[in-house]
C-alpha cells in the first residue's frame, strides 16, 4: 500500500516535472539557436522570425503526439481491423460486415440502440427543460437544481447498483425489498423480475441513464433561459399569452441553439452506453447495444479483434454526422480566430 | 422571472409540488443505499429500506429443547428455558405451533396443545412447556413465532467491504489512477490551448478542427489497436502491459481533446490588451504563458481538473480494458461490477461498496459545484 502511494507520488512528479523541464527546456534551447539578443540587427529579426516558426510546434507538440498515439492512429487501424480477421492477419474483405448484419444479437444491438437514441436524448432533453422552467420561479430552487443534478457525479456503475436495488424483486408473497416492487405491491399489482422482462427491460435501463444526464440539460437549458430577453417576456405577457404559450412560442425557439447542443450530446454519450448495460444484464434477455458488444468480442472466445473493430466502426459511423456539424459550428464561431 | 406565469396561489402552489416529486425522484434511489448500507444485514433482507426506523417484524421457526432437558415441577413434566438463547433478544408479538398458523396465541398467553400439554411464549422470548405426561423423543416442539427487532444502525458493512472484501484496496488503486490521469494532461493541454488561441502558424485551423472532431470520436475505436499497442510494447520489453502507467497516459490521450478545447475557447476570449502590453514589454510567449495567462486561466483549469477527475474516478471501460478485471489493480468501478456478479444478492456488500464508490465524486462535486457547472457551459460537446 505504502509502496502503490509512494510510486503514483512519483508519478506525480516525475510527469508535471517532466512537462515543466520539456517546456522551459525546449523553449531555452530555441532561444539558445536562434539568438535574438547580442546579434546584428537583421540576424536578430532573421532569429526571431525563425523563432516564431519553430515555437508554436514546441508548444503543441507533446499533445500532437499523444492525441496521435491514443486517437488518430487507433482510428485508422481499427478501420484496417475491420477487414481482417479475428486474429488482425488475414485480410477478409467485408466479411465482418456481412457477418454483423447477419447476426441475430447485432441485430438486436443495432435495434436497441435506436430506442435507447430515440427515447433518452429526448427524455433528458425535456424533463431539463421543464425543471430548468419550474425551478426558476421557486426560492428554492438552486438547493433543488443542486439535488437534481447529483446523479451526474455518481459512476454509471455506482447508479447501475443503486437502481438494480430499486428493480430487486423477491418473491410473490415475500416482503418486497426493492422500492418498485414494493409500490406496485402496496397498489395491490404483481411484481417483476423488471430486468429480465423481454423488450421493457430496455426501458428500464434507459431510467438510469435518464436520471443520470436529466441535470446536465437542466443546467445547461437553465443557464439558455437566463438568457432569453426579458423584453420578449413581457411583450407576450401584455399580448396576453398564457404560460404555455410563452413557454412553446417565446422561450423554446430562443434556445433552439442550446437545445440542439444538450441533444447531441446525450446521443454521442448513448452510443457509447456500456457500463449500464454490462452491469445490469450483459446483455442477456435482449437488452444487448452496440457498445457492450463491441467489448464483448474484444474478449470473446480468446477475442475476435476484427469484429469487435467492424462493431467499434458502426459507432463511429452513427457519431460521424454529429462531428461533421460540430466542427461546422465551431468554424462560424471562431469565425477564423 | 418570478411569478411570470403562475400568478394563482393554486398555480404557484403546483409548481412547488412539482419540483418537490421531481426532487424525490432524483434523490430517494441514492437515499436508499445509503440508508441500506448503514443497516444491520439481516434487516435489510427482512424489510425495505423506507421501513429502517420502524422495528421489523418477521415471522421465524424455532425448535424448543428436546426432552432430555425437562424437570419435574408440582408434579408435571416442564420445559424452560429462553427461545433466542444467548443471542439478541426481539419482541415476540404472536406464536403458534402449525406452520398454517403461525400467529394463532398471543405471546403471553398459554397456548393448549391437547392432552393437558400447554406452551407458554413470553414476549422476551422466554417459554414454559408442561405436561403431565413425561415427554419422550429426540426432537423438541416446532414452535413459529412473530417477533419484531428493534431498528438497528450499524458501521459493520464498511468495516466488511474496506478489510475483507477488497474495497480499501480498490479505493487506494482509484487514488493512484486518477491522481495523474489528471494532473499529467492539464500542462500538456495548457500550452497548446496557449499556441492554437494565441500564436500565428500555418495549419492552426486545421488542428483546431481536427481536435473538436476528436471530442466526439467513440472511445471505443481506439480500444482495439490500444490494446494491440500495449500487448506488443508488453511483450517486446518484457514488461507486463496491464500497468498503471499505461492506464495514465490512456487517460491523459482519451481527456485531452476536450481539455485543449476547454481551455483554448478561455483562453482565447482573455482580453488582447494585455497580451499585446506584455509583449511590448518585451515579454516572450513562454514568459506571457506563464505569468499571465496560467495564473488567469485558474477558474478554466479547476473546472477541467474537476471534469477529468470525476471521469477518471468514474471510468469502467478503460479501467477493464487497460488495468484487466480481477488482480491487486483493480479500481472501485470495475470492483464493484465484479462484486455484483459474485455477490449478487447480498445488498449490505453491494450497498456499501457503492457508498464507498460514489463518496468521493459526491465531496468533489458538492465542494467545487460552482467550477463544475462553469466547465459544463464552456464545453457541453464532450460526450462524456
Amino acid at each position: 500500500m505504502a509502496a502503490q502511494i509512494f510510486s503514483a507520488i512519483f508519478v506525480i512528479i516525475v510527469g508535471v516535472g517532466g512537462c515543466v523541464a520539456y517546456f522551459w527546456g525546449a523553449n531555452k534551447l530555441l532561444d539558445v539557436i536562434f539568438p535574438s539578443r547580442g546579434v546584428s540587427g537583421t540576424a536578430a529579426v532573421d532569429n526571431l522570425r525563425r523563432q516564431g516558426l519553430v515555437r508554436p510546434w514546441l508548444f503543441v507538440g507533446p499533445a500532437m503526439i499523444i492525441l496521435t498515439i491514443y486517437l488518430i492512429y487507433p482510428v485508422v487501424e481499427t478501420l484496417r481491423l475491420s477487414f481482417l480477421d479475428r486474429g488482425g492477419v488475414n485480410f477478409v474483405g467485408l466479411a465482418n460486415y456481412e457477418w454483423a448484419f447477419g447476426d441475430r444479437e447485432f441485430r438486436n444491438s443495432i435495434l436497441n440502440n435506436i430506442v435507447w437514441l430515440a427515447v433518452v436524448p429526448a427524455a433528458c432533453t425535456f424533463l431539463g427543460l421543464i425543471i430548468a422552467v419550474l425551478t426558476d420561479k421557486i426560492w428554492w430552487g438552486t438547493i433543488a437544481k443542486s439535488l437534481i443534478f447529483l446523479p451526474l457525479a455518481i459512476s454509471f456503475v455506482g447508479a447501475s447498483v443503486i437502481w438494480k436495488f430499486i428493480y430487486e424483486y423477491r418473491g410473490e408473497g415475500q416482503t418486497q425489498i426493492g422500492l418498485l416492487n414494493a409500490i406496485i405491491q402496496y397498489f395491490g399489482g404483481q411484481p417483476q423480475v423488471w430486468i429480465s422482462l423481454p423488450f421493457w427491460n430496455n426501458f428500464f435501463l434507459m431510467v438510469i441513464l435518464i436520471w443520470i444526464q436529466t441535470g446536465f440539460a437542466m443546467v445547461i437549458l437553465s443557464s439558455a433561459l437566463r438568457g432569453i430577453p426579458e423584453e420578449t417576456l413581457e411583450a407576450a405577457v401584455i399580448d396576453g399569452a398564457n404560460p404555455f404559450q410563452i413557454f412553446w412560442k417565446i422561450m423554446v425557439p430562443q434556445i433552439w441553439g442550446t437545445i440542439a447542443v444538450v441533444w447531441t450530446t446525450i446521443t454521442i454519450l448513448v452510443l457509447k452506453v456500456f457500463d449500464i448495460v454490462l452491469t445490469m444484464t450483459n446483455g442477456q434477455w435482449n437488452s444487448q447495444v452496440l457498445a457492450n458488444l463491441m467489448f464483448d468480442w474484444m474478449f470473446r472466445g480468446g477475442g475476435d479483434f476484427g469484429r469487435g473493430a467492424t462493431i467499434a466502426i458502426i459507432i463511429m459511423i452513427a457519431v460521424i454526422p454529429i462531428m461533421v456539424w460540430n466542427i461546422r459550428q465551431a468554424n462560424k464561431e471562431t469565425g477564423g480566430h | 422571472m418570478t411569478a411570470k406565469t403562475g400568478k394563482s396561489f393554486a398555480g404557484r402552489f403546483g409548481v412547488h409540488i412539482a419540483v418537490l416529486v421531481f426532487v424525490a425522484i432524483w434523490t430517494v434511489p441514492t437515499l436508499g443505499i445509503l440508508v441500506s448500507s448503514l443497516r444491520d444485514k439481516d434487516q435489510i433482507i427482512a424489510s425495505g429500506w423506507w421501513n429502517s426506523f420502524a422495528s421489523s417484524s418477521q415471522t421465524e421457526a424455532g425448535r424448543l429443547p428436546a426432552a432430555a432437558a425437562q424437570t419435574q415441577k408440582d408434579g408435571k413434566y416442564v420445559i424452560e428455558g429462553n427461545i433466542f438463547g444467548e443471542g439478541a433478544k426481539r419482541d415476540i408479538s404472536a406464536f403458534g405451533v402449525k406452520s398454517a398458523a403461525p400467529t394463532q396465541y398471543p405471546a403471553g398467553t398459554a397456548a393448549d396443545l391437547g392432552e393437558g400439554v400447554t406452551l407458554q411464549l413470553n414476549a422476551d422470548g422466554g417459554f414454559v412447556l408442561s405436561s403431565p405426561k413425561a415427554f419422550e423423543g429426540e426432537r423438541g416442539q416446532r414452535v413459529y413465532y412473530a417477533s419484531s427487532a428493534p431498528p438497528k444502525f450499524t458501521t459493520d458493512n464498511y468495516q466488511t467491504v474496506l478489510f475483507s472484501e477488497g474495497i480499501g484496496r480498490s479505493f487506494m488503486n482509484s487514488l493512484t489512477v486518477t491522481i495523474p490521469s489528471t494532473v499529467i494532461p492539464i500542462l500538456i493541454a495548457a500550452f497548446a490551448a496557449y499556441a492554437l488561441a494565441w500564436m500565428r502558424f500555418p495549419g492552426r485551423a486545421l488542428l483546431i478542427a481536427v481536435i473538436i472532431g476528436l471530442l466526439v470520436v467513440p472511445l471505443q475505436m481506439s480500444l482495439i489497436p490500444l490494446l494491440k499497442l500495449y500487448n506488443g510494447v508488453g511483450s517486446f520489453f518484457g514488461v507486463p502491459s496491464k500497468t498503471y502507467l499505461g492506464i495514465w497516459l490512456a487517460h491523459t490521450g482519451f481527456g485531452l481533446p476536450f481539455a485543449i478545447y476547454l481551455l483554448r475557447s478561455y483562453i482565447a476570449g482573455l482580453p488582447r490588451e494585455i497580451m499585446e502590453s506584455a509583449r511590448i514589454d518585451g515579454a516572450s510567449d513562454f514568459e506571457i504563458f506563464v505569468k499571465i495567462v496560467l495564473p488567469l486561466s485558474f477558474p478554466v483549469l479547476a473546472s477541467f481538473a474537476i471534469f477529468q477527475f470525476l471521469w477518471v474516478w468514474n471510468d469502467l471501460l478503460v479501467a477493464m480494458v487497460f488495468l484487466g478485471t480481477e488482480g491487486d489493480q483493480i479500481v472501485l468501478t470495475a470492483k464493484l461490477n465484479a462484486l455484483l456478479g459474485s455477490r449478487g444478492g447480498d445488498w449490505e456488500i453491494l450497498t456499501t461498496s457503492a457508498f464507498v464508490t460514489i463518496i468521493v465524486p459526491l465531496i468533489v462535486f458538492f465542494s467545487l459545484q460552482r467550477y463544475f457547472v462553469r466547465g459544463l457551459l464552456a464545453g457541453s460537446v464532450k460526450g462524456g
